[in-house]
């Protein structure tokens, strides 16, 4: 009775209270290059949690290590209460993977790519024609079952990569950089997928590099740098944290733009070139400067924090 | 206490769901390209046994008692093994990891390294197992006469295949690019090719090709065939037998070695 109610309590904590994925310290090299240096990440249960930086950031070396496709040198992996990388087969039963490189069987139909996995993630054959037509629902590609994937659009292919993805029912979603390369009509279809899987409470990590992607669809971001993480929480508290409620954009010849990024230095104020502008950000009592008031977002937070731009 | 938070059996190592899984995509994959397939691997071989057979064969009738055509015949079976095991081996598995990612897909559902590169050997080795038949019926045709001892030839080529295989996975782990196939090819698989007594049998040859010939893997595979269908099978097949397992052994850990360190960073 006793066992009963600790073993209850352990797996509540485990379960809901806890974190589906959890890193801690991780780093990885390769040869005199390290990817991730040092990252903490947590991803609490039923949350969508986004990676947020530029190529080269270590957002896909980190997002390989939770399936253990990367070994890390050093730190401590759990996902889904596994140990990695010696339990990680547990964990990616248990998980579903969406990758950034388009990897289906580009001779095989929809319904075969998603057959296939189907057996990979073990669903049993009962369960398994079910499963393949709720990914389809899904998906919406119930009408292109019998398409070939190289017959279908950019769009498709992702989509179905995300259907393959949720066969299993899995408790825990992997996004890496999942609209990347897409139409603006598409990324937004795909966002709708995306908070769909949210609102039924699977836990999601996304890495991504568009900052209204991370702005709309995550609880929470962790803004990663040559590999550590230099900020972490909501959107909207790291922009007020960070940027303040709102910028000055101000626009104008290069000639002009230089100028006024000399007098924001002398104030003591941060800047921020965009090609055509030049952004002062938490420009407090700049009453006197010419330009266009608008509210902060992600991105001045992001170069604001790492000196870089992200695209 | 913490083993009840676990919501599952452990998964353990080379798990029968894990190989059927990986098989199933080959299986589905074979459905859209098995002409070509079989077509590449069996045409050849009979291309040789026929050219051997008709054209050398007008000027040796017999060899060690055999008819020529039976010779080649019976020979030709470990070659189509080679080919329908080690070349698509090397290729399908390059292309995969390399070009089409797949790798990269099922690594990331419940599969170890261990258990895709044991799945498609596995694969590879039913279909040689098949294809190694052809010429053997082929030579039917020809006038090699039925026996029992052809009932094991599946087994023999599927065994050999294995091997086959995975030292056709293993060649792929390790090549940088697929161009360094030839350095393999030309420098062990042709020689081995021709040193097999398939053609002509190996007591002619000096010492050291004779040495060299019993650590060729196809020399077992001919003369397992041979002694199965000719009814003569002894105490040295179980030598045979042997080597075949042992190469295969050796191959499969090697594969799996290799396809580690191209796969897991």
């Amino acid at each position: 009775m006793l066992l009963d109610n600790v073993t209850q309590t352990i797996t509540r904590n485990g379960r809901e209270g806890g974190s589906a994925i959890s890193l801690r310290g991780v780093v990885k090299r390769f040869g005199s290059i390290t990817a991730v240096d040092g990252l903490d990440l947590d991803v609490p249960f039923g949350s969508c949690i986004g990676l947020l930086g530029p190529n080269g950031a270590g957002k896909s070396t980190t997002m390989k290590a939770l399936t253990a496709q990367v070994i890390a040198d050093e730190g401590e992996l759990e996902v889904l209460g596994h140990r990695l990388p010696e339990d990680s087969k547990q964990a990616r039963a248990q998980m579903g993977v969406v990758p950034q490189l388009d990897n289906l069987d580009v001779s095989l139909t929809v319904e075969q790519n998603l057959l296939v996995f189907a057996h990979l993630y073990r669903v049993a054959a009962r369960d398994r024609r079910a499963a393949i037509e709720h990914a389809l629902a899904i998906a919406n590609l119930g009408e292109r079952r019998g398409s070939k994937v190289d017959q279908l659009s950019g769009g498709m292919r992702r989509r179905l990569l995300i259907a393959r993805a949720l066969l299993h029912r899995p408790q825990l979603l992997l996004l890496d950089e999942p609209t990347v390369g897409l139409d603006p009509q598409v990324r937004q279809e795909l966002w709708a997928l995306i908070d769909l899987l949210r609102s039924e409470g699977v836990s999601i990590l996304m890495s991504t590099h568009y900052i209204e992607e991370a702005e709309r669809l995550c609880d929470e971001v962790t803004i990663m740098s040559h590999g550590k993480a230099v900020a972490v929480g909501p959107p909207r508290a790291l922009i007020a944290e960070h940027a303040g409620p709102e910028a000055i954009e101000v626009y104008g010849p290069p000639a002009r733009l230089t100028e006024v990024e000399r007098m924001a230095a002398e104030r003591g104020w941060r800047t921020r070139r965009t090609g055509t502008s030049v952004a002062i950000l938490r420009a407090d009592g700049a009453a006197d400067v010419d330009g266009e008031r608008r509210i902060t977002n992600l991105e001045d937070v992001f170069v604001l924090l790492t000196g870089e731009e992200i695209d | 206490m913490a083993v009840a938070v676990r919501p599952q059996r452990r998964l353990g190592r080379l798990e029968r769901a894990a190989l059927s899984g990986v098989m199933v995509r080959e299986v589905v994959n074979f459905s859209s390209f098995w002409r070509s397939s079989t077509f590449s691997s069996t045409v050849d071989p009979t291309i040789y046994m026929l050219a051997f057979g008709f054209g050398f064969g007008s000027l040796v009738s017999e060899v060690a008692g055999i008819d020529y055509i039976d010779f080649v015949g019976t020979g030709i079976v470990a070659t189509t093994v080679l080919f329908s095991g080690a070349f698509p081996a090397m290729y399908s598995t390059f292309v995969k990891y390399q070009f089409q990612h797949t790798y990269d897909a099922i690594l990331a559902a419940p599969v170890d390294t261990e258990e895709l590169v044991t799945a498609e050997a596995l694969w590879i080795s039913a279909r040689t197992g098949v294809y190694g038949c052809v010429p053997m019926l082929v030579a039917m045709v020809f006038g090699l006469d039925p026996s029992w001892g052809m009932l094991l030839v599946p087994f023999i080529a599927g065994l050999a295949g294995f091997g086959w295989a995975a030292f056709g996975i293993f060649i792929a782990g390790k090549a940088k690019t697929i161009e360094s196939f030839s350095y393999w090819q030309s420098g062990l698989l042709t020689p081995m090719f021709l040193v097999a007594g398939t053609f002509f049998p190996l007591d002619q040859l000096p010492e050291w090709a004779q040495a060299l010939a019993n650590i060729n893997p196809l020399y077992h595979c001919v003369q397992l065939v041979r002694d199965a269908v000719f009814g003569l099978l002894g105490w040295a097949d179980v030598g045979h037998v042997a080597f075949l397992a042992g190469f295969a052994l050796v191959a499969w850990r090697l594969a799996i070695r290799f396809m580690e360190r191209r796969l897991i960073l």
